[in-house]
């Protein structure tokens, strides 16, 4: 859709999102690009989305969408909102491109009460074998970028991100896993055949 | 001889034809209580008049009215023309009219001239019915709350229940912001641009240098200056001042640079040298001739005291029964209401949890920024808008189905 790629690299794992976002849910979603996942949470699911956007050429789209947007960064977009004022927070393919990724995490589950969490695998073969044979770092559609030009600066495996999630008593309740173009597999070996991750998850008790 | 530098200012309003055409302003005249309208100061006035304007067709549902509420030194004409003759359009021409962002074909457009104004309405110039004689001084000081009470009035005689949107820039803002939590069941949305919550420290120090240019005037004699020459050259350099803070450092250095003004050197006296001097003080002229020099002590004055926040033990409580869904809208070069400030509103609201669209538009011109073309807020407003109204007719059909 446009030379950032956003958009379009995310309709991937949209309706699989989707599915686990439940009926009437106020949602928001970090990040969000254009709107097009809240607009269509809105319309097939009756509920109440908003974004957050720092690319204001995106914020207009979801304006036009009637998607609420807030632009700017997220984490300083999230500060106001209060405890649990959301069902969920997603954020779709950007937990990578965070400085902090286990602060926004911690963030999320506070104004929220789950959330979802995708992200490209690192461990995906394809990733592993490219840095194997060719000794340079992976260019894909779920990872875009030259190493010079991407905004990706943690990138993590499906393994180092349950790991996180063990260390900091973050409770994962589902784990969906994609190959590209857009296949859903099974979670055997997952952190070997996903190129990309899913995970719903909540705060432990 | 300043025309040159005139014509090279962004030129705000050139008549197109998309334009509302010929309109007139209007007069309204509430009837009141034996005890008049009583202000926030503790007086009252026996009796008030509002300028307006209107453009379109209230329609059938009369959910399509936009009220807009003006700045400073707005008035009721917003948009089109009063006479084929006008060289400029109203201050607004650009986002009101048949295909605007305020499309004057799907939506009921309505400008009120603010309380304490010389543009129509009551205000000190206006003429105390128990002397006879200009108010002057002995007006009473109105603030932001006493101008939305008069329009709701205004409003109510509209036969308009709930506003479909509320929308300002700067002053402007105040007041939509104040209908939206004095009357929350009458605003849909509010489109809140280049505005703050209250009037930050800077800009009471800005309007203090103004007030203080025109009471230093001899000719303002205490604000009793009707019927004779009027404090011309105060009032010039409080619109000056104004103007500097209205445009931006970049805006300021690409319009004029360091460039003379009719001229190849320096005088070396204290004649116009600069072309920045020039634009000044035309503008200071321009305004001389059509505002009162003691409406705008009373107009900066409320502003001055603007804090939506007041009587409240914080921002988020004042907003607590907000009912509008809002657009807040701040643009990067504003240095007088600047980004930081439009986030304080949207926090406040986002805490509590009413829908809210935010967002920073980038511009060069400074606080001056909404009144300029820009095709970002136009898709903005336009967008945000026909949301807001589809979900009205939504809301509105699922309550009258059986």
């Amino acid at each position: 859709m446009n030379a950032n790629g956003r958009p379009t690299k995310r309709r991937l794992d949209y309706e699989l999102i989707e599915a686990l976002v439940p009926n009437g849910a106020r949602v928001l979603d970090l990040g969000c690009g254009d709107g097009r996942l809240l607009a269509q949470l809105a319309q097939n699911k009756g509920c109440q989305g908003y974004g957050i956007e720092i690319n204001e050429r995106y914020v207009l789209e979801c304006i036009k969408r009637g998607v609420p947007v807030y632009h700017g960064d997220m984490m300083e977009g999230m500060t106001h909102y209060r405890d649990q004022s959301f069902d969920l927070v997603i954020l779709s393919q950007t937990l990578q491109q965070t400085h902090r990724p286990l602060e926004v995490i911690q963030e999320m589950l506070r104004v929220g009460k789950t959330a979802i969490i995708s992200f490209p695998n690192f461990g995906y073969w394809r990733v592993r074998l490219r840095l194997l044979i060719s000794g340079r770092m992976p260019v894909n559609d779920l990872l875009p970028y030259t190493w010079h030009t991407t905004p990706n600066v943690h990138l993590c495996t499906v393994t180092d991100f349950r790991e996180l999630c063990d260390a900091n008593n973050l409770v994962r309740t589902r784990a969906l896993f994609l190959v590209p173009p857009a296949r859903q597999i099974s979670r055997l070996l997952a952190n070997w055949r996903a190129g990309l991750a899913i995970f719903e998850i909540r705060r432990g008790g | 001889m300043a025309q040159d530098v005139v014509h090279d200012v962004p030129e705000y309003f050139a008549p197109d034809e998309d334009s509302v055409g010929l309109v007139e302003t209007r007069y309204y005249t509430p009837e009141l209580p034996p005890e008049g309208f009583a202000l926030e100061c503790g007086r009252s006035l026996p009796s008030i008049t509002l300028a307006y304007e209107t453009y379109g067709e209230l329609n059938e549902a009369r959910d399509n009215a936009v009220l807009i509420v003006h700045a400073l030194s707005g008035d009721a004409h917003v948009a089109g023309v009063h006479s084929l003759e006008d060289r400029k359009a109203g201050w607004w021409d650009v986002t009101v009219g048949p295909g605007k962002p305020y499309d004057t074909t799907k939506y009921y457009v309505i400008c009120s001239n603010i309380l304490g104004s010389c543009r129509g309405s009551t205000g000190p110039s206006s003429i105390d019915p128990e002397t006879g004689k200009p108010y002057g001084l002995s007006f009473p000081m109105v603030t932001i709350g006493d101008m939305v009470r008069a329009q709701a009035l205004l409003v109510d005689h509209l036969g308009i229940d709930r506003l479909l949107a509320v929308t300002g820039g700067s002053m402007g803002g105040f007041q939509a912001l104040e209908w939206a939590v004095r009357y929350p069941h009458r605003v849909a949305s509010v489109h809140a641009i280049a505005t703050s919550a209250r009037l930050s420290t800077q800009a009471i120090a800005f309007d203090e240098v103004g007030r203080q240019a025109i009471m230093a005037d001899p000719d303002w004699l205490g604000g009793d200056y009707y019927g004779r020459s009027t404090p011309r050259a105060g009032l010039a350099i409080a619109r000056m001042i104004g103007h500097i803070t209205y445009l931006s450092e970049e805006q300021m250095h690409h319009k004029f640079g360091r460039r003379l003004q009719d001229r190849e050197s320096f005088s070396y006296d204290f004649r116009t040298d600069f072309q920045v001097e020039s634009y000044l003080k035309y503008q200071g002229d321009a305004f001389v001739a059509r505002f009162d020099a003691n409406s705008y002590l009373y107009i900066t004055r409320a502003m001055d005291y603007y804090d939506l926040s007041a009587g409240y033990h914080s921002l988020v409580e004042a907003m607590a029964g907000v009912q509008a869904e809002f657009l807040v809208v701040s643009f990067t070069s504003d240095w007088l209401f600047p980004t930081h400030q439009a986030i304080e509103i949207v926090r406040a609201l986002q805490a509590n949890g009413v829908p809210t669209t935010f967002i920073e538009i980038p511009s060069s011109y400074g606080h001056d920024s909404f009144l300029l073309p820009n095709q970002q807020l136009g898709d903005v407003i336009t967008g945000f808008l026909a949301h807001v109204h589809e979900r009205i007719g939504a809301d509105r059909s699922a309550v009258s189905a059986p």
